[in-house]
């Protein structure tokens, strides 16, 4: 159980500057996420958590504590890698112990030879045992103990790497795309999985990864970073309703964010030459709209659910390029037809009736709702523009 | 063209293609061991065209033999002279060099120098070097008041220095080798060793480095012990076996008989204990080496 604080973490290699200062905190016990695209420096930020890594300028603290000089042993923390890192030539009982052999004796009783007949090793060979067999109960894989990491398959493996850091009852749980490795059936398991052992460990848990599905499914907090930056803190569903810039809209969602290009006159925002009947900030020219792929929905479309369209809807005309059917719901990609540059994605579920005739037959021209509560605005730095709800106004053609 | 014929045509292809390495592998290895074989048993020698079947004969003179046994002897301390010291250093070097930001290729390039000069050349050299007279390491050991040693002349002295010349000729080889193992090893296995608190050196080795290295090492054991056998050219060029055949090892022995007593029939014989004893090795890497190395 530890928390974590890290101030003004800088780091450079050579002339390009990876990180630039950092601060940021992880209380005790909490699940953050360190999120990004590659190269945007979050593994570099744990390796330097971890103390793998030292870092060219800044301080990081554990329970208040400067650890920032400390090796990796000293700060009592646990990792696990992308590649699991498992020692190849050692059983799983072997790699589960080595940290308990590595905190609990004396150099000489691990040395090789020495080590079997060595009082101290002897000794405390059966409290370790104990201690993986724990563990290794913990993950379903006592059965696997006395076999080598090359007979084990990835969910396997990756336990495996999970009992080792577990082992040792570490302060804070590093973890590096653990499951970057696995196939997509087995992520969602160990997915559930980790966060199943973060809420009965009650450990503090820093958790790298690409993947935003991963980082909004089992995180407490969210950091999303780009370009050595962390753009945002926040809890998962804060970064999806209120991202504070258009990259991280951009970011986080599946599937992306629309975002087009607007201007704000005086009499009202303008998309391209149509008005968009909303609440005008002024006279402002490159403006960013922002719109989920769920703030929109569809007219009069056969077979889709009819969502309850909010008063202060806006209509407008859109044509249809292609449908993506995704089980439950499809999703429609087309575009604005005051603005046909910009591609535009609609979300919308559907309903008993899908399928039984061709929902799009002979109608490229469709008819699609905005929701007023959900447009997020951007300024020209891509910066947010609040408040948005009651930007909205209706002026024009509007559902009521 | 029916399957049946395009397949054998094939085949014939298949072997058609085969046949000059066929050929030549029957002609430069299996023809003359099979010779070699017939020859160990008869008297034949190299001053008479008269030889006769002597059977088992001259592996039974090998049994009585104080020449071999005295080979053998030596061959034996020259090869625990050599192969610990030739591992262990070459291992040394390696790590010490792979952890070198600067100077690192340098480096290698002047530890495998050795490795591509003539043996039979530079062991003229040596023999300057080690001169019991005006030689540069007694002028050197005197220095530092050791010595004099009579290197190459005296009976207790001379194996040793046959060692520390191929120790020379053979570090930068093994060096090179223990380094392509150490560069296969995962970087993360070395970070993870220091997240679990193995970050003293003497840990990283023996729980990483070393255990990782194990089909390295193998193959290292095994064509070092090969090298050690082979010992002759430093033997024939410095010492002919001397002083007092102290110096005498297997395959120079094989070649007094053969060549200087013309002992043909003999020396034969003693060729295919020396391609025993190398068969053997050869299995040794054959068996570990290839089998081992999945992890």
């Amino acid at each position: 159980m530890a928390r974590l604080t890290l101030k003004n973490i800088g780091k450079s290699f050579g002339k390009t500057e990876v990180l630039k200062n950092i601060s940021l905190d992880v209380e005790d016990g909490e699940f953050l996420s360190l999120v990004g695209q590659s190269g945007c420096g979050k593994s570099t930020l744990l390796r330097i958590i971890s103390g793998l890594e030292a870092p060219s300028r800044g301080e990081i603290l554990i329970d208040g504590q400067v650890v920032t000089e400390q090796s990796p042993k000293q700060r009592n923390i646990a990792m696990v890698f992308q590649d699991y890192a498992l020692y190849p030539h050692m059983s799983v009982a072997e790699n589960m112990a080595m940290p308990l052999i590595m905190s609990q004796l004396p150099l000489h009783a691990r040395l090789p030879l020495v080590r079997h007949v060595a009082p101290s090793a002897r000794r405390a060979k059966p409290s370790m045992a104990t201690q993986v067999e724990t563990v290794a109960k913990q993950l379903r894989i006592d059965h696997l103990l006395t076999r080598k990491p090359a007979q084990l398959s990835g969910g396997q493996r990756q336990r495996v790497a999970l009992g080792r850091a577990l082992v040792r009852n570490p302060g804070i749980f590093l973890m590096d795309e653990p499951l970057s490795n696995l196939d997509a059936k087995l992520r969602v398991e160990v997915r559930r999985e980790i966060s199943e052992l973060h809420h009965s460990s009650g450990l503090t848990f820093v958790y790298v990864t690409h993947d935003q599905t991963e980082a909004m499914t089992m995180s407490d907090r969210v950091a999303l970073m780009q370009g050595g930056e962390v753009l945002q803190v926040a809890a998962p569903n804060t970064l999806y309703t209120n991202p504070v810039s258009v990259d991280v809209a951009r970011f986080i969602g599946s599937p992306q964010i629309n975002i087009l290009p607007v201007q704000s006159r005086l009499d009202g925002l303008f998309l391209g030459d149509i008005n968009l009947h909303l609440e005008t900030i002024g006279k402002v020219s490159d403006l960013q709209l922002g719109l989920r792929p769920e703030a929109l929905s569809f007219r009069g479309v056969a077979g889709l659910q009819l969502q309850p369209i909010k008063p202060g809807s806006i209509l407008l005309p859109f044509q249809k390029r292609m449908v993506e059917d995704l089980g439950p719901e499809i999703l429609i990609h087309g575009c604005f037809e005051a603005d046909p540059e910009i591609e535009i994605r609609v979300r919308a579920q559907k309903n008993t009736d899908y399928g039984k005739t061709d929902q799009f037959a002979g109608t490229h021209k469709l008819q699609v709702a905005i929701d007023p509560t959900q447009l997020l605005l951007f300024n020209a730095h891509g910066l947010r523009i609040q408040p948005t709800p009651h930007m909205a106004q209706s002026l024009g053609e509007v559902v009521t | 063209m029916s399957l049946g014929t395009k397949k054998r045509a094939q085949t014939r292809l298949a072997y058609m293609l085969v046949l000059p390495a066929t050929l030549l592998i029957l002609g430069i290895y299996i023809l003359p061991i099979l010779t070699v074989f017939g020859i160990s048993f008869t008297d034949y020698s190299l001053v008479s065209n008269y030889y006769e079947f002597v059977g088992l004969e001259n592996y039974r003179h090998m049994l009585a033999d104080e020449a071999f046994g005295n080979a053998i002897v030596n061959t034996l301390i020259y090869a625990s002279l050599f192969l610990p010291s030739s591992f262990i250093i070459s291992l040394f070097l390696a790590i010490a060099i792979q952890e070198r930001k600067q100077f690192r290729s340098i480096l290698e390039v002047l530890y495998f120098l050795p490795v591509t000069s003539t043996l039979a050349a530079m062991a003229l050299v040596w023999a300057a070097l080690m001169d019991s007279n005006q030689g540069v390491i007694n002028h050197w050991a005197g220095a530092v008041g050791l010595g004099p040693f009579n290197w190459l002349g005296s009976e207790t002295m001379v194996l040793f220095s046959m060692a520390l010349i191929s120790l020379w000729s053979v570090i930068g080889f093994n060096m090179v080798l223990f380094l392509a193992g150490l560069t296969a090893i995962p970087s993360s296995l070395y970070e993870a060793a220091a997240i679990d608190g193995a970050d003293h050196p003497v840990d990283r080795f023996f729980r990483v480095t070393w255990p990782m290295l194990g089909p390295t090492s193998m193959f290292v054991a095994v064509t070092s012990s090969i090298t050690a056998f082979k010992l002759f050219d430093t033997v024939a060029i410095l010492t002919q076996g001397g002083p007092n055949r102290s110096s005498e090892v297997f395959l120079y022995l094989t070649f007094l008989e053969g060549f200087e007593y013309f002992n043909m029939g003999y020396s034969a014989a003693l060729s295919l204990v020396f391609l025993g004893i190398i068969f053997l090795f050869a299995l040794v890497q054959a068996l570990f080496v290839d089998r081992n190395v999945q992890y």
